[in-house]
């Protein structure tokens, strides 16, 4: 086998134009996080490293037969489920609130294998009771969508608990769940939305009312808001120019590196960069889009349309959180923000979109 | 058959589907969409406004206060001097709880109560972010102590600070004043001014007295350094700077040591004192007694001192020399004397028999002298020498109301001298005008009779008095009372000297001069009313008494000064000027409840006069020593 065979033979379950998007972020990733970390070397390298782990890993799922990525299915989740169980009893509390289970040699936070688990789950039960769906079989997997995000809820983590319920909802939506019961749980959500606001922790109220008038409290918890709007506003349209954001390199911006990387960005390389990102992005779910559109199997086709969707949405609320109209529920940047949790959770969902594109033609012969 | 319809079924599925995706695309497509519109608004729509945002968040302009213009007495004696010390201050924007840290201070530093209201005072009135002062004057221990534990203390610092201080305390309380914490209502002033731009960072301004009436000059011009901060607060480099001017120093004409002779000579009496040099207008001394302690009043008076001050029956507050107003007595008979003479009532030698009592034509009401009996024939010296009443009582209805008020007008009475002090009162010089628009009542000739001799409606100041008399020794050539000389300025080190021309001349004849002057000298001679307090002078001293009554007589009712209450006893006046041939020293006392000039007010001036015409320190004879010589006024 000569290098190029090789070499063809390695790469031949990487779908080329999402490597392309991905690359494209993860180098702007680098960029910026240098900046961020005011010129030094310390936080990106971890970051290569970190992006190395999450590569080989996204590598090794895209080149899984699509059999066995819905065998994970199951223990995936259960295991999910009994961590948070673990956590809602004996998990270690940090910052008020109870996410990560201490395994001796590691931290972990379950709430981020439910990113994957819980779709990937649903995807499944659904890929099962193909042939005979019925409201019953959509109602069981909302059960299956309800009972982590009610654990990740309690913890609390309202963010997270939010956006597994949306990728878990995507999947419900494109499994075809049928538009009047879609348009009667949006009427419940409205009427129950008191009842959901009387149920939130003090700083999660915070935050909402912060969000609609941070002025009121500027050096507490409107002082994010502010902050980020500022330097993002300031960046204007051609950007201070790299290494140049004064927001970022004289400290005003908080968590600088991880969830408010987008306003460092948006500082230095002004509107212009952000019309370079925003297009990455949809480029990236565009190409997401396709995968799904050209998915065989009912199984890949939810599951591509949720990792798709899942990813546009961590991309909207974190920049909408930072541009000051979400309220700031602690969403890293997809692929830029510093960590590599979040890293390995998003690159596991792209190699599955890999997978999904690379095994279609197995599966349909 | 089956398999026909499951295949069917399945490309609906695939139908339906791919519709769910196209509405995932446009689910999507929307939300970038609004990122792009927010992103547009922050960046390119708003962009000017949180560029400013941002550049105020880095940019930290920090005024730097000029020290303040020091003032001096005529041979550079400091009357108001900086001197460094340290406070205690707190930045109320990095404090979460200021209670907290200000009980936890004071477990380190004591705090007061009163320290404490100062400090809530100055958070309510607070500009901007601004540290403020919990406390002033650390010794250096509380320093050192508080240096150790600083840590614990974020948001709280010791700042090394100028202070004003006012060595001669009340001697000087109502000639330089005080300065004080800017207020609401002068921040306002200085914003109309458009002078806040220069206070940035000042939290002093003058109150009273000179630090007042020179604000301007003792102020000086803020410095200021743009400084590039981190979100801590901590400076990243400095961009600009601009260093502080200095204020100017204010250089007085008033002597000091004179001033201090003066006010000690003053004993327990209250009462006021202004010496001008004749020749120039210049203010030698300038005393109201009693005084109060400036220096209280700088970072804000306590209740409790400023309540004995303000309720004190001796008004400790009140600035008698300036706006004290006292019917000036027989002081007004040189004045009279010379408008006589002015307008040819009177000649010198021409003489009235005095009987003690003078009537006006067809009333039976009695004006009399303060000798019973009267002085018999009295021509126009000896009515100044013995200060014979009936003399003037005629004068006066002889010259008539509009008469008197020109000519004294032209002496200064019931005019401002428009000395550089804020706050002077102008006395009163009555006229008929003045009665119809005060009373609605016409002018009596018997209102005229009083103006005779200086009682009834006419009030003047000492400082009023005081001008008149030096106008009078200066052969009528009337400069402007002045208090400072010279302004001096660190920046172009030049001296500015206040005007020292003239600002007019009265043209009398000096043969009217040279009478009215002959008769003050001999007031202070044997047979004269100051003859005590001025005997075994070396020198010619021309002067003359005074009584201000505090309580009008009823007819026919003798005065006796044992009986009436203390605070009831009349003013003593003693105006003077010295060396009677050539005047250097021009001067009115005022005595409160002093009784006769002649023995209260003129040793007092006989004090301050030995002092600056022979450098001659007072002997300690004191005001009551000579009180059993007696002579009546």
């Amino acid at each position: 086998m000569t290098r190029k065979q090789l070499w063809q033979r390695f790469i031949s379950h990487i779908d080329r134009p999402l490597m392309l998007g991905i690359g494209l972020l993860l180098l702007t990733s680098l960029l910026v996080l240098y900046s961020a970390d005011n010129a030094s070397w310390a936080q990106p390298l971890n970051q290569m490293r970190n992006i190395v782990v999450a590569l080989v890993c996204m590598w090794l799922v895209a080149n899984l037969p699509l059999h066995y990525l819905m065998r994970t299915a199951v223990p995936i989740y259960v295991l999910g489920m009994a961590l948070l169980v673990s956590v809602a009893l004996f998990g270690e509390i940090s910052h008020g609130a109870r996410r990560w289970l201490n395994l001796g040699v590691m931290n972990i936070q379950p709430s981020e294998l439910m990113k994957i688990g819980v779709p990937l789950m649903m995807a499944w039960y659904f890929e099962r009771n193909e042939a005979t769906l019925t409201l019953k079989n959509y109602a069981i997997a909302a059960l299956l969508l309800l009972m982590p995000v009610a654990l990740i809820a309690r913890q609390p983590d309202l963010g997270t608990s939010l956006l597994i319920s949306a990728s878990g909802f995507y999947v419900l939506f494109l499994a075809g769940l049928s538009w009047k019961v879609i348009g009667g749980l949006t009427v419940a959500g409205i009427a129950s939305a008191p009842f959901l606001w009387s149920g939130l922790h003090d700083y999660q109220r915070h935050r909402i009312l912060m969000l609609l008038d941070p002025s009121q409290d500027p050096l507490g918890n409107g002082y994010h808001t502010i902050q980020a709007s500022i330097a993002v506003g300031s960046g204007g349209i051609l950007g201070k120019g790299y290494l140049n954001g004064t927001q970022t390199h004289l400290d005003f911006l908080p968590e600088r590196t991880t969830d408010f990387i987008f306003a460092v960005f948006s500082e230095e390389f002004g509107l212009i960069g952000n019309l370079f990102l925003l297009s990455l992005y949809a480029f990236v779910v565009m190409r997401g889009f396709i995968i799904t559109g050209n998915a065989s199997t009912y199984f890949t086709r939810l599951m591509a349309g949720s990792i798709t969707l899942t990813f546009a949405t961590y991309t909207f609320v974190n920049m909408g959180m930072v541009s000051g109209i979400l309220p700031i529920v602690g969403v890293p940047l997809p692929l830029i923000s510093y960590g590599g949790t979040s890293m390995l959770t998003l690159m596991l969902g792209f190699g599955m979109l890999m997978s999904i594109e690379t095994h279609k033609q197995l599966v349909k012969t | 058959m089956k398999k026909h319809v499951e295949f069917k079924n399945h490309q609906r599925e695939i139908f339906h589907f791919q519709m769910r995706l196209v509405v995932c695309v446009g689910f999507v497509l929307v939300l970038l969409a609004i990122l792009l519109a927010r992103l547009v608004y922050l960046q390119a729509i708003r962009y000017g406004y949180y560029q400013t945002l941002a550049e105020s968040n880095r940019i930290f302009v920090v005024p730097i206060v000029p020290n303040r213009g020091l003032i001096l007495d005529r041979n550079g004696i400091e009357l108001a001097r900086n001197y460094s010390g340290y406070t205690l201050e707190i930045n109320p924007n990095k404090v979460t709880d200021l209670e907290a840290t200000i009980d936890n201070l004071s477990k380190l530093i004591e705090v007061t109560q009163k320290d404490r209201k100062r400090f809530k005072k100055q958070l309510a009135e607070s500009r901007d972010l601004e540290t403020l002062m919990i406390r002033s004057k650390l010794s250096d221990e509380e320093v050192a102590r508080f240096a150790a534990q600083q840590y614990r203390f974020p948001g709280v610092e010791i700042k090394a600070r100028l202070f004003r201080d006012y060595p001669f305390g009340e001697k000087t309380a109502h000639l330089i004043g005080y300065i004080g914490r800017i207020n609401e209502s002068e921040v306002r002033w200085l914003e109309d001014g458009g002078l806040a731009a220069n206070y940035r960072g000042s939290e002093y301004i003058g109150k009273t007295g000179l630090e007042q009436s020179y604000e301007s000059e003792l102020h000086g011009t803020t410095g200021l350094e743009q400084i590039e901060v981190d979100a801590g607060g901590r400076a990243v480099r400095m961009l600009s700077s601009t260093a502080p001017i200095s204020g100017n120093t204010l250089i007085l004409s008033v002597d000091m040591k004179l001033q201090e002779i003066a006010e000690k000579s003053f004993g327990d009496y209250r009462g006021a004192l202004v010496a001008i040099d004749p020749n120039n207008g210049d203010v030698l001394a300038f005393v109201s007694q009693p005084g109060y302690d400036p220096n209280l009043f700088i970072d804000g008076i306590d209740t409790q001192s400023w309540n004995e001050l303000n309720n004190s029956p001796d008004v400790p507050l009140n600035n008698r020399a300036l706006r004290g107003q006292y019917p000036p007595g027989s002081t007004f008979k040189p004045f009279m004397a010379l408008a006589g003479l002015h307008f040819n009532i009177r000649k010198p030698e021409q003489a009235i028999s005095d009987q003690g009592v003078f009537y006006l034509q067809g009333s039976s009401r009695q004006y009399r002298d303060w000798r019973k009996g009267g002085h018999g024939s009295v021509n126009m010296f000896k009515s100044i020498v013995v200060s014979c009443d009936t003399y003037y009582y005629g004068l006066a209805m002889e010259l008539g109301i509009d008469n008197i008020f020109d000519y004294l007008t032209s002496f200064g009475f019931g005019k401002k001298t428009g000395l550089d002090l804020e706050g002077e009162t102008s006395g009163l010089l009555p006229s008929q005008e003045w009665k119809m628009r005060r009373y609605q009542q016409i002018w009596y000739p018997g209102d005229t009779v009083s103006v005779g001799i200086g009682q009834g409606y006419s009030l003047v100041t000492p400082l009023q008095l005081a001008f008149a008399t030096a106008t009078l020794a200066n052969d009528g050539v009337a400069f402007k009372p002045h208090l400072v000389k010279e302004i001096r300025s660190l920046r172009s080190s030049e001296n500015r000297f206040i005007a020292k021309d003239p600002i007019y001349d009265l043209n009398i004849d000096q043969a009217h001069l040279d009478l009215v002057k002959r008769a003050m000298v001999g007031v202070t001679q044997s047979g004269g009313t100051a003859v005590y307090a001025t005997q075994g002078a070396p020198y010619r001293i021309a002067g003359k008494t005074g009584t201000a009554q505090v309580i009008a007589m009823k007819q026919g009712e003798k005065y006796d000064a044992e009986k009436v209450a203390e605070r009831h006893r009349d003013h003593a006046w003693f105006v003077a000027f010295a060396p009677a041939e050539d005047p250097k020293i021009a001067l009115a006392v005022l005595v409160e409840n002093g009784g006769h000039g002649g023995v209260t007010a003129a040793p007092i001036a006989r004090k301050v006069m030995d002092y600056y015409l022979l450098g001659k320190m007072p002997t300690p004879l004191t005001v009551k020593e000579v009180k059993e010589a007696g002579e009546h006024d």
